[in-house]
């Protein structure tokens, strides 16, 4: 009945039957947003960590929010203000926090793998909220429940992923877990920005973007990193914007009932024209919405039960 | 699992369902203000049955709230197995309305408090009041129904287990009996 995995550490390898329950749990934790008092105290009493070694914002507001939700008591560590500052270990950072009791662990780090290192340092159930550009595995579930929310099902849909494909953990959770639930993914943007080795992620890349769009029931742009900007990956944001760009002229030879997600945070006129992320098949506000409910529906799914 | 006795067959169940409902009506003078719950999973049918009993006898068009409850259980902590989450979906403001709870079996009480829970943080009803299809001993909480179909004296051993038509084909209540390995 319960999930199979003791730990949300990414997408990859996650059976279509955790997906599911994930997202059927979420769908009922919407139902509690809604409502006048949008408060269960399911998780009273648990505190949780998040554990944040890079800067987010939304993340980490979300899951603060979802922990609140649930009656949960968040505790927030950001590294820019700790020890790690001085110095300190992931591991001596971590074995500090364990003696404090800690039930759940939220953990972003620019490492890959450092989640998975967490694992080793305590009991307590880690969830990822992103490693360096391997997994956002909670991205991904929540992609998934606004897509379903849409269109009543996953299996047989058309995804375009359209952007910095070989810098987006977000890319590579969505590739993993939408191919998981049947879906039909295409990642695309320019050939600097693709994968090395695109066949290791199982779904079809490619740098044509009318062929990416064709048929798609829904596309998805990502965050182009102006910071990125002189690395030499793409020649100009003008450039980037004509080709890969989604401006009204694109979408109307789009199907009407084409959605439109992103990620967050826009960068308007650029990947995203700004008409575009605020017309009516734009369900990026959905996305956070939905965010919200997909974490509460990890929290609980895992934190639960004596062996949780 | 085994089931030893059938308690209630189709027609008992509804004319037990038949007397709760006009029980309710006659304590239950303010039909503006009123509505009706069930609690998941088989409450939920029987809220409905009740519901479309009233709205033939009364001319109204009432349709049965849903409650789950999962979230505001008290061993959600030492539970082995995670229970899953159902929907909840009460289509009408329940602030300053006299309320029904409807489930199934009454037992520890302890599925009653947790709704109480629940439906405090869906406004303030005037009134709530409970319906059950069957009471059994052994609650571990000061609760009581308001209408009951059927009273019962079981063993800690045993359970009550109704069965619907729209889940199990059909409409039956039965003793059951646990053995090891349940």
């Amino acid at each position: 009945m319960g999930l199979s995995i003791k730990h949300l550490l990414g997408l990859k390898g996650v059976s279509k039957e955790d997906i599911s329950l994930i997202l059927d749990t979420a769908d009922s934790f919407y139902e509690v947003l809604q409502r006048e008092i949008p408060l269960v105290p399911t998780l009273r009493g648990k505190t949780i960590l998040n554990l944040f070694f890079e800067n987010s914002t939304r993340t980490r507001m979300s899951f603060e929010l979802a922990e609140k939700r649930l009656s949960a008591n968040p505790l927030n560590f950001s590294s820019s203000t700790s020890s790690v500052a001085k110095g300190e270990s992931l591991r001596d950072t971590m074995r500090n926090i364990e003696a404090m009791k800690i039930d759940m662990v939220v953990v972003r780090h620019s490492a890959a793998g450092a989640p998975h290192f967490l694992t080793r340092c305590t009991k307590a159930p880690i969830i990822n909220a992103g490693d360096g550009l391997n997994e956002h595995p909670t991205q991904a579930l929540l992609d998934m429940m606004t897509i379903r929310q849409r269109f009543k099902k996953l299996e047989g849909l058309k995804v375009a992923i359209i952007g910095d494909i070989l810098h987006s953990r977000v890319a590579r959770s969505n590739a993993w877990g939408m191919k998981t639930m049947g879906m039909d993914v295409v990642l695309c943007g320019p050939p600097t920005l693709l994968p090395q080795k695109p066949e290791a992620l199982g779904v079809k890349v490619t740098d044509n973007i009318d062929e990416a769009l064709r048929d798609a029931n829904v596309v998805m742009l990502l965050r182009l990193q102006l910071e990125r900007q002189g690395s030499g990956l793409f020649p100009s944001i003008r450039e980037y914007r004509e080709r890969y760009g989604l401006d009204l002229e694109k979408l109307k030879k789009l199907p009407d009932d084409i959605i439109i997600m992103h990620p967050g945070p826009i960068n308007r006129g650029i990947e995203l024209a700004s008409n575009v992320a605020d017309c009516e098949k734009s369900v990026i506000l959905d996305q956070v919405t939905n965010g919200v409910a997909v974490r509460m529906a990890v929290l609980f799914l895992l934190g639960g039960g004596e062996n949780g | 699992m085994k089931q030893i006795e059938l308690l209630m067959d189709a027609n008992a169940i509804d004319r037990a369902l038949t007397r709760i409902t006009h029980q309710i009506l006659e304590k239950n003078q303010n039909l503006k203000k009123f509505g009706i719950v069930g609690m998941q999973t088989r409450g939920v049918y029987l809220a409905k049955r009740i519901a479309e009993k009233i709205n033939s006898l009364e001319k109204t068009s009432f349709t049965a709230g849903v409650l789950d409850i999962t979230m505001y259980r008290d061993d959600y902590r030492m539970a082995l197995k995670q229970p899953k989450v159902k929907i909840t979906n009460i289509p009408f403001d329940i602030n300053g309305i006299d309320m029904v709870l409807v489930d199934d079996v009454l037992y520890t009480g302890r599925t009653v408090r947790a709704a109480l829970d629940a439906i405090t943080d869906f406004g303030r009803p005037k009134s709530i009041q409970l319906a059950v299809l069957v009471d059994r001993d052994y609650r571990e909480m000061p609760i009581r129904a308001d209408y009951v179909g059927m009273t019962i004296n079981t063993r800690k051993n045993q359970e009550v287990a109704l069965k619907v038509k729209e889940i199990d084909g059909e409409d039956s209540l039965w003793l059951i009996e646990l053995e090891k390995g349940d």
